[in-house]
């Protein structure tokens, strides 16, 4: 049993999660070649500051797994100008003009999973889990050379769990042992993409001291995530909607 | 005179039932939440990880932690929750959801659906469709019945890459409703004409197979 009141001298044994800016905390992560989870659906909850540092990183041929890839410019669009990104895993790119050139002229590969299949994967990937058993998309494209199984009468198809090498993720609010805490739909991939890398930077708007956060609120328990670090954020918007307010 | 986008979408809304949860697609389909029956509760999810979607925000209430699938800002409700990707897919293809409505490029008379990809052309990607036509317990499309140049999207078989196999249960094109009975050997069944619109000039304009079930 651990004792109620842990020694001090244990206490400053421990790793130090805590980076000052996005490069030093992606410094000994990256390498050509490599494979990168990047949080984020559109722009929203991208890991913003982590791109960009990626990017300047240098570091080339990367796969990255991400349901979107960003739009011209900003997000992962960053690190399609530059020509670091030899794949992408993905759901759905329609709103990347220089995307959308890339891959047609063959410079860019691209392998399109279902939403669910890939939130999947990654979850299962975090998990341990080789493999799963999917009725997304049976019968289809995306089923091409892949293992079925009939269970129950119905025919679903196998899909691996994915791992990368670094996962890059945005939260609102996590602590100095790297728990996080997500902000409405900015949620979305960050906590399955935690736990599937190899290791992960997590970047949050607001960094606190560890007990500052309700243990039971907590979305993503620290023991995924190796580093964190405190960033600004642009939040950018793809589509401002409104609702027009009526004069009173 | 063939159904309007808004009439299309007061036509997909007759489908909605109180108590539904409900996932709207890009498009058209995201116009039937303005045509929700007064006194009907719906509970609208967004697959990027929201269940009880609220309508687009005041200019001064903008969130950008607070869109859509389709990206577009909107508010949240008092029943609103969020979750992770993982989670609400397992929502969708778990079988949790009542009704998803979507659009379509081309659909075929045993309700195969492509609508995600132009070989060659459009590089967009499926996002949440396969993985909503394969889980949700009823999939309306909502299309257009005609290509540009007059040619039939309802097909005998698909020519694009297809979205799902059997999947649909019903189709509402600006000239008329259909039915896919998948249990049937002629599981196509027309329902409903637009206003104006003649059996005959809808029978010329299909190509798939369908039959006359016009009550």
């Amino acid at each position: 049993m651990l004792r109620r009141t842990a020694p001090l001298r244990k206490r400053a044994l421990m790793a130090n999660k805590v980076y000052p800016d996005a490069k030093s905390a992606l410094e000994g992560f990256t390498f050509d070649g490599m494979t990168v989870m990047s949080g984020g659906f559109g722009l929203c909850g991208i890991p913003e500051n982590l791109i960009i540092a990626l990017r300047d990183t240098g570091v080339k041929d990367v796969t990255v797994i991400s349901n979107n890839a960003g739009v011209d410019g900003w997000g992962l669009g960053l690190l399609l100008e530059t020509k670091q990104i030899k794949k992408m895993v993905s759901s759905y790119v329609g709103e990347n003009k220089e995307f959308a050139r890339q891959y047609l002229s063959g410079e860019l590969e691209l392998e399109f999973n279902p939403q669910g299949t890939l939130a999947e994967r990654c979850r299962a990937g975090g998990a341990g889990i080789a493999g799963f058993y999917t009725k997304t998309g049976v019968g289809t494209l995306v089923a091409e050379g892949k293992e079925t199984k009939v269970f129950n009468g119905e025919t679903f198809v196998l899909e691996t769990g994915l791992i990368a090498d670094l996962s890059i993720v945005k939260a609102w609010k996590g602590d100095k042992e790297g728990n996080l805490i997500f902000r409405k739909t900015a949620r979305n991939f960050n906590p399955m993409m935690a736990t599937a890398g190899k290791k992960c930077v997590a970047e949050v708007e607001i960094l606190v001291e560890t007990g500052e956060l309700d243990p039971d609120a907590i979305h993503t328990p620290g023991i995924y995530v190796d580093r964190i670090v405190e960033g600004t954020f642009e939040k950018r918007i793809e589509q401002r909607t409104i609702t027009k307010r009526e004069n009173a | 005179m063939p159904w309007t986008r808004d009439q299309l979408a007061q036509r997909a809304a007759k489908e909605l039932r109180d108590g539904f949860y409900v996932n709207l697609g890009i498009g058209i389909p995201t116009l039937v939440a303005n045509y929700i029956p007064q006194g009907m509760e719906v509970t609208l999810q967004s697959e990027n990880g929201m269940l009880g979607m609220g309508p687009f925000p005041y200019d001064d209430e903008v969130d950008a932690d607070l869109i859509n699938a389709g990206k577009q800002t909107i508010t949240a409700l008092k029943k609103t929750s969020y979750f992770s990707s993982s989670d609400s897919f397992a929502m969708i293809r778990g079988g949790h959801i009542d009704l998803s409505i979507l659009g379509a490029m081309e659909v075929t008379d045993r309700g195969d659906l492509a609508n995600w990809m132009v070989p060659g052309k459009m590089v967009k990607g499926m996002g949440g469709a396969m993985d909503l036509v394969a889980g949700v317990k009823r999939v309306v499309v909502v299309m257009e019945h005609t290509s540009k140049e007059g040619a039939s999207k309802l097909l005998k078989q698909c020519t694009l890459p297809l979205t799902g196999v059997n999947v649909v249960d019903l189709v509402i094109t600006d000239l008329g409703v259909f039915e896919i009975d998948k249990h049937d050997s002629q599981p196509m069944k027309l329902l409903q004409l637009a206003d104006d619109v003649t059996l005959e000039e809808i029978t010329a304009k299909t190509e798939a197979s369908f039959v006359n079930a016009l009550r």
